[in-house]
Parts: C-alpha cells; sequence; structure tokens
C-alpha cells in the first residue's frame, strides 16, 4: 500500500538541482512527483520515480547522497473540500502530517497527494476504513 | 613613560648578569621541586651546575603545550598547593584546559609587568581605565586589572561582552583608556556607531592596549582613526604569566620590549630547535626566572616572530620582539579563544553518524571572527525530514559552543564538496585579512 520515495540532499547553490535531473534524465528515469523542502542552506528534494533502483544507483554514482522513504499516496476528490474531508479524518485519529505534496498526473478524476505521516500504517487504516483509496506503489510508479 | 626606570633601562651587560642569576635559581628551583623537569633532565644527564652562563641556555630542554596538559592540574606547580594564592587557566581546550598557579609574590610581579604595560602606552595616575578584557580563569582581565591599580588609575572592570552597557559606561564614566582584544574595539565602535555615538568625539579615550589575538598594522591604523587614539600592542601568554610579557611603547610603537629581567626570550628554528641569531624569523620560546609557582623552562610558543636589539627611542634596553605573524601549528585564534581543528573534529565525531569530512571557515564580519563549520552529509545522517537536519547543525553548533564558548554556524554540505588534498587535507579557510 506504501509508495517508496526518492530523498536528495542538496546544497543550496545554483545547478544542483539541474544536476539531479541530468543525472536522471541521462539515466532515462522519469519523475512522478516531486517537491522541494528548503532551509537557507539546504535543500531536500523529494521524487517518486518510475524506476527507484536506478534512479538510486545513478545519483549514488554521482556521489549524492540518498535516501529511501515510505510515503503514502492518497485519492483525493478533485473537488472543493476534498482534502479538507482527508485531513479531517485523519486529525480525529491524531496522525499527523509531516508533509505533503500534490501528484503531477490525475488518477481517474481524483488528484493524488502524497503524504508522510508521523505513522503511515495507521493513516492507511484510517483511511481505507473511511473509504478512501489509497494507491499501490505499482500503480503510482507508473501514472 | 616608564613605571620602572632601574629595571627597565638597565644597561646591557648588568641585565644579563641578573638573568643569568636568576635562571640559575630558577633551574635549581625546578629540579628540586618539579618532578617532571628533574625526569627531564636527566633523561640528558643534565644538572642545574650545568648552566654557567646565558649561553647555556640552549642546552635546557623544551617545554611544550602537551607537558602542560599531561601534568593537569597542578603537577608542574613548583611550590605547594598552600602558597598558591591563585591559578588561571587558557581558554578554549577540549576538557582539560592548562592550569597555572601564582604565589602571592608572583601576582606581585605580574601587576609589576602590567604596572610597565600601561605605563608603556602612557597610562598614568589620573587615568580612567576600561578594561574588557575577560575576568575569570582567563588571564587578561584580572592581569591588567591588577596593573591599572597598581600605577593608581581608575578601574572600571566591565569585563567582556554586553556591547550596548559598555557603550552607555564610556560615554557617561568618561575612561581615558580601554583595554580590550583589538577585534572587540572595532566592534565597540561599531555597535557605537549604530547607537548614535562616535567614538572619536563622544569619548574620552586617548590610548588602547590591545592584545591576545593577532592583528595588524592596519588595524592599529582602523582603531586610531575611528577612536583618535593612540593604539599599543600588548602580549602576553597563559603559560608564561599571562599579559604583561611584552608590550610596546607609545613612543616607538615599533615592537613589543620583552620584560627581560623576569623572562628570556629566544628565537628558534620550529623543525630543528636550534636557537637562531636577532633578526631571524621563528619560533619564539620563553623561559621564566622570577616565576615562583609556576616557572616555564623554555616554553615553545608555536608563535612566530623575531627579535630586535636595537636601543629604543624610549629609553628601555630591553630587545623587541616584532607582532607575531604567524603560529608554527594549526592553532586559531578565534575571538581570543585558542580553538584547535583537532579539537572541532573530536567534537564532530561525538555526534553519531557524522564523518571527519568537515571543513572550517573562519571570517572577520563586522570585526567580530566568525567560525563556520562545514560537514558533508552522508547517508548515516540523511533524512527526508528537514528538522532531522536541522538537529544534526544544532547539535554541532551547541557542542561547539559548550567546548569554546564560541558560536559558530554550521551548513551542511554535499558529499565529496570539501576538497580532499593528498596526505593533510585543508581543513580550515582563513578568510580574516589583518
Amino acid at each position: 500500500m506504501k509508495v517508496e520515495q526518492i530523498s536528495v540532499f542538496l546544497e543550496n547553490k545554483s545547478g544542483r538541482l539541474a544536476e539531479v535531473m541530468r543525472v536522471l534524465g541521462s539515466a532515462g528515469i522519469n519523475i512522478r512527483a516531486l517537491s522541494i523542502a528548503d532551509t537557507s542552506d539546504f535543500g531536500i528534494l523529494r521524487i517518486i520515480v518510475n524506476d527507484k533502483e536506478k534512479a538510486l544507483k545513478a545519483l549514488k554514482e554521482k556521489d549524492f547522497t540518498v535516501s529511501k522513504t515510505e510515503v503514502v499516496a492518497v485519492e483525493v476528490p478533485d473537488k472543493p473540500g476534498g482534502l479538507a474531508q482527508i485531513l479531517d479524518l485523519l486529525d480525529k485519529k491524531g496522525v499527523n502530517v509531516e508533509y505533503m505534496y500534490a501528484f503531477i498526473e490525475r488518477s481517474s478524476e481524483n488528484a493524488v497527494i502524497i503524504f508522510r505521516f508521523d505513522g503511515n500504517d495507521k493513516a492507511i487504516e484510517v483511511l481505507t476504513t473511511a473509504g478512501i483509496v489509497i494507491l499501490d506503489g505499482s500503480k503510482v510508479y507508473n501514472l | 613613560m616608564i613605571w620602572n626606570e632601574e629595571f627597565e633601562t638597565l644597561p646591557r651587560e648588568a641585565l644579563e648578569s641578573l638573568q643569568l642569576k636568576r635562571l640559575k635559581a630558577t633551574v635549581d628551583r625546578v629540579y628540586a621541586t618539579v618532578p617532571f623537569y628533574k625526569k627531564k633532565f636527566d633523561e640528558t644527564g643534565l644538572k642545574p651546575a650545568h648552566i654557567k652562563s646565558l649561553a647555556d641556555l640552549k642546552l635546557l630542554p623544551f617545554t611544550v603545550k602537551t607537558d602542560l596538559r599531561d601534568n593537569y592540574p597542578f603537577g608542574l606547580f613548583s611550590v605547594p598547593m598552600e602558597s598558591v594564592v591563585r591559578v588561571h587557566a587558557s581558554s578554549g581546550t577540549t576538557g582539560k584546559p592548562i592550569v597555572v598557579g601564582y604565589t602571592k609574590r608572583d601576582i606581585d610581579t605580574w601587576a609589576e609587568l602590567m604596572a610597565r604595560t600601561l605605563t608603556a602606552a602612557g597610562i598614568h595616575k589620573g587615568d580612567i581605565v576600561h578594561n574588557s578584557y575577560g575576568y575569570g580563569l582567563f588571564t587578561g582581565g584580572l592581569g591588567a586589572h591588577y596593573g591599572a591599580e597598581r600605577i593608581g588609575a581608575s578601574v572600571i572592570p566591565i569585563s567582556g561582552g554586553n556591547t550596548k552597557r559598555q557603550i552607555m559606561i564610556m560615554k557617561d564614566f568618561g575612561p581615558t583608556a580601554i583595554t580590550c582584544t583589538p577585534s572587540y574595539a572595532l566592534h565597540l565602535a561599531d555597535v557605537a556607531r549604530d547607537m548614535g555615538i562616535d567614538p572619536a568625539k563622544d569619548f574620552k579615550i586617548r590610548v588602547g592596549c590591545f592584545g591576545a589575538e593577532p592583528w595588524s598594522e592596519k588595524m592599529r591604523e582602523q582603531i586610531e582613526k575611528i577612536y583618535n587614539i593612540d593604539a599599543v600592542d600588548i602580549f602576553g601568554l597563559t603559560e608564561v604569566i599571562g599579559p604583561g610579557v611584552s608590550s610596546e611603547c607609545i613612543e616607538a610603537k615599533k615592537g613589543l620590549h620583552v620584560f627581560e629581567d623576569h623572562f628570556i626570550p629566544e628565537i628558534i628554528n620550529p623543525e630543528t630547535g636550534e636557537p637562531l641569531p636577532y633578526g631571524e624569523k621563528g619560533e619564539l620560546v620563553f623561559t621564566s626566572i622570577t616565576k615562583e609557582a609556576f616557572p616555564v623552562i623554555r616554553y615553545r610558543t608555536r608563535d612566530i616572530s623575531c627579535l630586535n636589539p636595537e636601543l629604543c627611542i624610549c629609553g628601555r634596553t630591553f630587545v623587541r620582539m616584532e607582532r607575531i605573524t604567524g603560529r608554527t601549528d594549526d592553532m586559531l585564534i578565534i575571538r581570543g579563544v585558542n580553538v584547535f581543528p583537532s579539537q572541532i573534529e573530536s567534537a564532530l565525531m561525538q555526534i553519531e553518524g557524522l564523518e571527519p569530512h568537515y571543513q572550517l571557515i573562519v571570517d572577520r564580519k563586522n570585526n567580530l571572527d566568525t567560525i563556520e563549520v562545514q560537514v558533508e552529509v552522508n547517508e548515516k545522517i540523511f533524512s527526508d525530514e528537514v528538522k532531522r537536519l536541522e538537529i544534526i547543525e544544532k547539535r554541532v553548533v551547541h557542542d561547539i559552543k559548550e567546548m569554546f564558548g564560541v558560536s559558530c554556524k554550521c551548513t551542511l554540505v554535499e558529499p565529496k564538496t570539501i576538497q580532499r588534498s593528498e596526505g593533510k587535507a585543508q581543513r580550515v579557510i582563513d578568510k580574516r585579512k589583518l
């Protein structure tokens, strides 16, 4: 039920993001979703790609510091209040969102949002019980 | 102006015979009372009686910083603890500082030496001395304080820090002299100007004694212009006595007179240990010849200087040492605190997951030394969450502050961005232009 995200450490200086994209591009990796968390000194690039093992290998070869993290891809109704309803469910059960970002592609009529919760398993349980669709990794990588 | 005309202008011949007498007494004393020195002498078969002339100084073994640390805390004291009336310790070392002791007479000697220092800068009874050297284990504050009292000046024992309050006091109390590190003098001036105060017009300061860190002629010009004062260079180190080892005279402001009736200076080749003639640059070495509680024999300062025997216009017969131009080791002086890169490394190694790939960027911004610790991120510490990386940065800043009392900035950098050289890595980039 979970999706593997790759995180890449980036120094806050020009050309670093471009370099990551070049490395991924020449390895033939396609990016499905991405976000960047930044501070004044550094950033963390978080991406979901179509071939994570290949992406990890390519980045490590170029000396980037990378890590894998499990995140949850949630289908959110593409209408006003869609996200609010989901967050409300989680809040009631005491699940906290560490970070989240929107997916580039849509799945059927719904938007897809990537979440990292402080308790991913609990979040999945809460959401599936409420009938919210959680996308499987294999599906997300190939959206 | 000269505080102690008799000793400070002794003809060289008389000075040298006094030095020899005092050197012999010191050598006898350490051999008899300090096991460390006895052992070192015995290893080479040297007896105190072998010291027959000042030229025999070179027979004596060197003492280095690690000897002092190895005998922590009181192992090199030459008197029983009950005769020690005060201890001081060196700044900024991991865990174990270097501890020195003073008898009542040593404190008296020190006050005399600082009285000479302040007098050489033209400070006298009637002056109000704003003493911003730190009080405490650091020798600067109390050293300058006792000297100022000895000459009969009025002391403001303000110590370091709380800059705005210092400026208020400088404006209201009207001190005519200031004693602090040169970088702090510039920082005080910056803050004063931000407060709408012109240090040249609104203060009554006439002269400043600046030391405890390396500075330059350029900085002197700057300080003299900003405050409209004479800026005098003073020198000392905890291991030898504290401030009061040597001082410039206001008449010449060209080299620091070493108080040779109390300390014998030498310049040696740092590689071979061979003494070098006057005028040649090398490592500065001191032997104390009047200290009771903590005598030092041929203490290697690691500071680079040279000695000038030319007679000075001020009338003092003491040789002058050139302003310190560098170090023979990698010690950094950050805001007056001694910092070895190896100590920062050991602090970093305490943090789980960090690897010794780091670099220190030292700079001087707004006249205050800054230090940035760059650490490479590896997979062990990397996280997808910003807060986890920030915790590591904060930990580095905190640990270094705890260890040295110096605030730094920590920046995480990408792997392999810190240059790896063949052999010794370049750990320090010192951008300060003194």
